[in-house]
């Protein structure tokens, strides 16, 4: 079964405790400075963002049909059966596609380095193999951020807005978003109040690219016979003029014949 | 006696200039990597390499395909003395297109991965291999000038009885690549501004690759016959200026009827940069075409030449605005190109004027006279008998 990532921002007080765990687990450097930095990077694949009072995170979402996976051409981003996106920096030449097509900007570069990767959380995917919840969900002290299966979590929210309907906008963002994602939020104001994008298709982005790919065949086949022949009509013409003179469709044969 | 040394003209001193500069910005590319060297971050992760010498690169390479098409498939013989120059354009701006590559990938050593590692559901997937096939195509289309500059006539002809269905597949790989450069932006429907974004990008893109091929084809006969001293071949260009016309009608039309189709038209009516950016592209386009219809323009060879210009600036235009300009809102961010950026963009265009005057001077690219046009392997054949009996 698939697992995911819930976090209820009606719960997070901004410890960054998440952020903290997150970068000991990568080795990725932390201090007073990089806390204030509220944007994802190659050194802060978490990140908690401040909306006034209300707080919210961000890290890859997931997805249950990733646009990244789908675009890397050298197949380095996997979705995994047990749910996280993968990222394998042995595969990556860096054409930074899946930067591109991300609809939540979740992966970063190592700008700086002479042989850079492509970094993103992957939900402590070593973690998940042995049972374990993830650094950020494992450090989280109100218990904003938890994991578990997709679909016990999908419940779980359910049963929160429904426990307490006045203290949550009645959505679960991360259920329809572009085909579904694997982080889940709750919020107490609309989605776009604390930083997220609300203007995502209902659909998997994949499947506007294999619109067009998956005629790529038809377009061989079709082009080469009609191509070739094209070529064999034109060509017919003149060997046939040379044998038998000009080609006249509506005339009468001139002298030769009479 | 001679100098070995050639005169310092101003071209060659900006030549000089130009490759200088791209020297150091390669070295600072290379040693401190893209960070340093480009303006790119996470959030605008494709920039000028490419936008313009790549999306613009094939795309002004595109008079390859239309001309080979249009001699060897449709048999419009008229147009052969400059299919040579078309295929030479190509095969340079393909080379160029994987040189901005390998500037632009994070580990250029990985250039060769999609050819062992497969993801069929990437469009990115199917540019790398149109890129590596078509650009071997190229080659095949190309090597017969050096074959014969070589007197190679044995090989010459094994390689022009497979022709045809070379021809054949580079238009279909030509084709397959220009339109699938629109299909990776199919996978941004919320970054892509609207008066870019629409699921015809890639026949639109197609069509304009069309459009510019011809345009490319009139601007470099025009520049080599400056160049060499050659006669212009006044009828031919006129043909394709009114090709070119047409190809730009049908292009505008249907941009137009797209933009229409999905009401992205009222976005016009806001005064915004895309708004300015868009209404200058179409410009650019729109005006060569008014041009091109009138009989007058098509036969003095200077206005040819500057709707050539015009519609090479359109498509241009045109690309930047997808990869860039259109872009930008949906990014959050600003984004404009360092300098090293461009000075490696324009030291890879110098690199490409060099080398195609060079070939033209040493290789036989304009042929006139004697006509062993890649095709006619009769000649080639009574050559490679010559060949063998010694003479």
């Amino acid at each position: 079964m698939p697992n995911a990532i819930l976090y209820d921002s009606t719960l997070c007080v901004g410890c960054r405790q998440c952020e903290e765990a997150c970068a000991k687990k990568w080795g990725n450097p932390y201090d007073e400075k990089i806390a204030q930095e509220e944007k994802l990077s190659a050194h802060k694949l978490t990140t908690i963002q401040t909306f006034g009072e209300r707080y919210s995170r961000r890290l890859c979402m997931h997805c249950v049909d990733p646009t990244c996976a789908s675009v890397c051409p050298v197949g380095a981003l996997q979705k995994t059966a047990l749910g996280p996106v993968v990222y394998d920096e042995d595969r990556c030449m860096g054409c930074r596609y899946c930067m591109a097509a991300c609809p939540f900007q979740a992966p970063s570069y190592e700008w700086n380095s002479r042989l850079p990767r492509v970094k993103k959380c992957n939900m402590c995917e070593e973690r998940q193999r042995r049972g374990q919840p993830t650094a950020c969900a494992e450090a989280c002290p109100t218990g904003a951020t938890i994991t578990g299966e997709r679909e016990e979590l999908i419940a779980e929210a359910r049963k929160r807005i429904a426990a307490k309907p006045g203290e949550y906008y009645p959505k679960i963002y991360g259920l329809k978003e572009v085909g579904g994602t694997s982080v889940f939020y709750l919020s107490a104001v609309p989605f776009e109040q604390i930083g997220l994008k609300t203007n995502l298709p209902q659909e998997p982005l994949p499947q506007l690219t294999w619109n067009v790919l998956s005629h790529v065949p038809d377009i061989v086949t079709m082009g080469s016979v009609l191509l070739g022949g094209i070529y064999w009509l034109r060509h017919r013409k003149e060997e046939v003029e040379e044998v038998e003179g000009p080609y006249r469709p509506f005339g009468f044969p001139k002298e030769r014949e009479r | 006696m001679k100098s070995w040394i050639p005169k310092l003209t101003f071209w060659r001193a900006v030549f000089l200039l130009v490759m200088a500069a791209g020297a150091y910005a390669t070295f600072l590319r290379f040693y401190y990597g893209l960070g340093a060297a480009t303006n790119l971050s996470d959030q605008f992760p494709w920039g000028l390499w490419i936008g313009f010498d790549v999306l613009c690169g094939v795309g002004l390479a595109a008079g390859g395909f239309t001309l080979a098409a249009t001699v060897h498939v449709f048999n419009i013989e008229k147009y052969k003395p400059i299919v040579r120059p078309a295929i030479l354009t190509a095969f340079l701006g393909y080379l160029l297109v994987v040189v901005a590559l390998l500037y632009d990938l994070g580990r250029p050593y990985r250039i060769w991965h999609p050819i062992i590692m497969w993801n069929p559901r990437s469009v990115m997937f199917e540019v790398g291999w149109c890129v590596t096939l078509y650009t071997t195509v190229l080659a095949l289309e190309f090597s017969p000038m050096l074959l014969e500059r070589f007197g190679m006539y044995k090989t010459l002809r094994l390689l022009q009885r497979m022709m045809v269905p070379i021809v054949i597949a580079g238009v279909i790989l030509s084709t397959l690549h220009q339109s699938s450069l629109g299909t990776l932006y199919l996978i941004v429907p919320t970054k892509l501004h609207p008066l870019w974004y629409s699921p015809l990008l890639p026949l639109l893109f197609f069509v304009s690759a069309v459009a510019v091929g011809l345009a490319m084809t009139i601007f470099e006969s025009w520049h080599s016959s400056k160049a060499f001293g050659r006669k212009l071949e006044t009828p031919l260009l006129m043909g394709l200026g009114r090709t070119l016309a047409v190809a730009l009608l049908f292009y505008c039309s249907l941009r137009i009827w797209d933009l229409a189709r999905r009401g992205s038209l009222g976005y016009l009516r806001h005064s915004s940069m895309e708004t300015v950016l868009f209404t200058l592209e179409m410009c650019l386009m729109i005006l060569p075409m008014l041009l091109l219809f009138r009989e007058r323009v098509r036969r003095n060879p200077a206005a040819l030449y500057g709707c050539a210009v015009l519609a090479i600036f359109g498509f241009v235009a045109n690309r930047l605005n997808v990869s860039l300009a259109g872009m930008e809102a949906g990014s959050g961010v600003r984004y404009i190109p360092k300098w090293t950026e461009i000075a490696i963009t324009l030291a890879i265009i110098a690199a490409g004027f060099a080398v195609f005057r060079f070939a033209a001077q040493y290789l036989a690219v304009f042929k006139e006279e004697e006509d062993t046009a890649s095709l006619d392997w009769r000649q080639a054949e009574s050559h490679a008998v010559m060949a063998s009996r010694g003479d």
